[in-house]
């Protein structure tokens, strides 16, 4: 027998209320580790609405203004890239693959975007997933268009719904390509990124769509193009509004880069996606932080609750000192023996709680992939976690100070007289 | 013959009160077992307080098997007392939830000196020789909760371990006030055969004159202590 099987002891006589503490302490350790891990998966998930492309290209204008259209479809480009300099480029030997992104019309709230089988191909996101359709699969007729798991979801699409889409952006638009209607072809599984959100469609279809187009205005009906004619047309673009480069040595990126950055045809501009990204989590990320400081203040009031504990506890345990000090435990005996136990407090709390989050973690990845594109790898603990989580017990033993000094002078007044 | 207990000119008062105990001088033998006299209120409970070294004598000197406590250091005191001074109280002597051969050792978890003075480091084997000698010598009684206990075996349990490792003096105070007179007698037997047998001074004290007879000296507190009563 030693100070610490006293200490367990002492707190198996005090089951109830130690379990108790415990399971405070337990539940607030899951919701800080939980927090922390889902701001991980969060902020990776954000870092990775876009990987395994090595620059983003477009007309020259701000790197984040580039990312915002591009990636997460906010806001509008100032100007295209010409099909001439974007032809260009992707031929380049350093380059291995291009996926071209053509933007300005809507669907009912939802962006347009034009591309190529590349992008199927090679656009990458939450690390190593590629694109994959939860129902049929991509576009190849002219008027085919693929749709995000949002859009089919809010709106209520299916595969072969036919799809209208309107001239520029905004929820109503009185400019509708009603003239050449498409039909969904497939519908890409949740990704949790924008492209939950987005109308696909080929670079040739946008072409089409805007054949009888004139500065944001129809043709007078004369010079219409239906959408059979539209067919027998050279559909090639005159520009996209950006593309992204995938390199065929990632060593070679930022010399693309400098290369495209003083492009002299066309004022051009390249980002890396991820160093565009991280710059726009640090204006974003300011929730994330919010919610650890509640979830630190959660685990404050479980340790204050064990703190309570054993406070309330010591009037009654005055005997059990006295009876201590009678057979030569010393104050320093005393002491030890209560941050011994509120280390036993904590520890059970902690290791319960980390079981409990690692628990709901397992139980709720499914749920979170698929209604909110999280992709949560519990993993193991990381340093970050264990230093979080020796904290909490240091936390604790310092917070135990407080009845073991309160203790340590009851016993210096008690003595070994006291008659309870 | 040496001393197991000694107090010389000691005064205690409560700071601004009149003392409360004022003994000119007070002795007991190794070896000697004494019983104090003491009605309530006669500062029995501060003479054990002083004597166990849990408070400091205003004036004065104790000295306990040859160490005058009164010079020590607290921490040094307390050590002292748990390595030679076996205490057993009038009742709540043991700890709820350790078990009757766990509160018998409970001494060895902080005093080094008394696991060393038992035959071949054996704590176990001398906690249930004690118990044996005590009357508890049932194998199933060593692990039965302390709560489940009678009042008589929870004194002897605490005497046991009063007892444990040899300390030089025995002090109890009132340890058989809650027994009948027949367990009394029976308790007091088993203790002072015991304290003969290890060679453990004892100082018991009680207001009960009945007991006086089986002890070496009667001392009454109430003759000895000039102090306010």
């Amino acid at each position: 027998m030693n100070l610490l099987s006293l200490a367990i002891g002492s707190l198996r006589n005090r089951r109830a209320t130690a379990l108790l503490t415990i399971s405070a302490i337990a539940i607030s350790v899951a919701l800080l580790l939980g927090v922390e891990k889902m701001r991980t998966a969060a902020r990776d998930g954000f870092a990775n609405t876009v990987s395994g492309v090595d620059l983003i290209v477009g007309a020259r204008s701000g790197q984040l203004n580039l990312l915002l259209y591009s990636v997460f479809r906010v806001g509008d480009a100032t100007a295209n890239v010409s099909w001439e300099s974007y032809q260009r480029i992707a031929r380049h030997p350093d380059v291995a693959w291009t996926i071209p992104i053509s933007l300005g019309d809507s669907h009912r709230g939802f962006r347009v975007m034009g591309t190529n089988h590349d992008y199927f191909e090679h656009y990458r996101f939450a690390g190593e997933q590629r694109i994959s359709f939860n129902a049929g699969g991509r576009f190849e007729d002219l008027y085919d268009a693929v749709i995000g798991i949002d859009v089919a979801t809010q709106l209520g699409y299916a595969l072969g719904d036919p799809v209208v889409i309107a001239h520029g952006l905004g929820n109503v638009s009185f400019a509708n390509h009603d003239d050449k209607p498409f039909r969904i072809v497939g519908i890409i599984a949740r990704t949790g990124t924008p492209i939950d959100r987005t109308v696909h469609v080929s670079l040739e279809a946008i072409s089409a769509i805007h054949l009888d187009w004139q500065s944001g205005a129809r043709a007078l009906p004369g010079a219409r193009v239906d959408a059979e004619q539209a067919r027998e047309q050279d559909l090639t673009p005159d520009s996209i509004t950006a593309f992204m480069v995938g390199m065929q040595s990632k060593v070679m990126t930022f010399t693309m880069q400098r290369a495209i950055n003083e492009y002299r045809q066309e004022p051009l501009m390249a980002i890396i996606p991820g160093v565009a990204l991280s710059q726009l989590w640090s204006l974003v990320g300011i929730a994330d932080k919010a919610l650890m400081i509640v979830a630190a203040f959660v685990v404050l009031a479980g340790l204050l609750g064990m703190l309570t504990a054993i406070l309330t506890s010591l009037n009654e345990r005055r005997r059990e000192m006295a009876i201590l000090r009678s057979v030569g435990a010393r104050p320093r005996h005393i002491f030890t023996l209560l941050i011994a136990e509120a280390g036993l407090l904590a520890s059970a709390g902690v290791l319960a709680g980390t079981t409990l989050a690692y628990a709901l973690m397992y139980a709720a990845k499914p749920l979170l992939a698929q209604r909110f594109g999280i992709f949560l790898q519990p993993g193991g603990l990381t340093g970050y976690d264990v230093a979080i989580l020796l904290g909490i017990i240091l936390a604790a033993l310092l917070m135990a100070a407080l009845p073991a000094w309160r203790a340590y002078r009851n016993t210096l007044t008690d003595g070994l007289t006291i008659r309870v | 013959m040496p001393l197991a207990l000694e107090a010389t000119d000691l005064l205690y008062a409560w700071p601004g009160a009149a003392p409360i105990i004022d003994i000119e001088h007070f002795q007991l033998a190794s070896g000697e077992r004494v019983f104090l006299r003491g009605p309530s209120g006669s500062g029995k409970s501060t003479l054990l307080g002083l004597l166990a070294g849990v408070l400091t004598p205003t004036r004065g000197t104790i000295t306990v098997l040859g160490q005058e406590i009164s010079k020590l250091t607290p921490a040094t005191r307390d050590r002292f007392r748990g390595e030679n001074i076996g205490f057993i109280f009038q009742m709540f002597n043991l700890i709820p939830y350790l078990s009757v051969l766990e509160n018998v050792t409970l001494p060895t978890v902080f005093c080094q000196a008394r696991r060393a003075r038992i035959p071949a480091g054996d704590v176990e084997g001398e906690a249930r020789r004690l118990l044996a000698a005590l009357g508890l010598g049932a194998r199933d009684i060593e692990d039965r909760a302390v709560t489940a206990l009678s009042i008589g075996q929870q004194q002897r349990v605490a005497a046991a371990r009063a007892l444990l490792g040899r300390p030089g003096l025995i002090v109890a105070d009132e340890p058989t006030s809650a027994l009948d007179h027949d367990s009394r007698e029976d308790f007091l037997q088993l203790l002072m055969g015991e304290c003969q047998a290890q060679g453990s001074s004892l100082l018991f004290v009680s207001h009960d004159t009945s007991l006086g007879s089986l002890f070496d000296r009667v001392i009454s507190l109430s003759d000895l202590n000039r102090g306010r009563k």
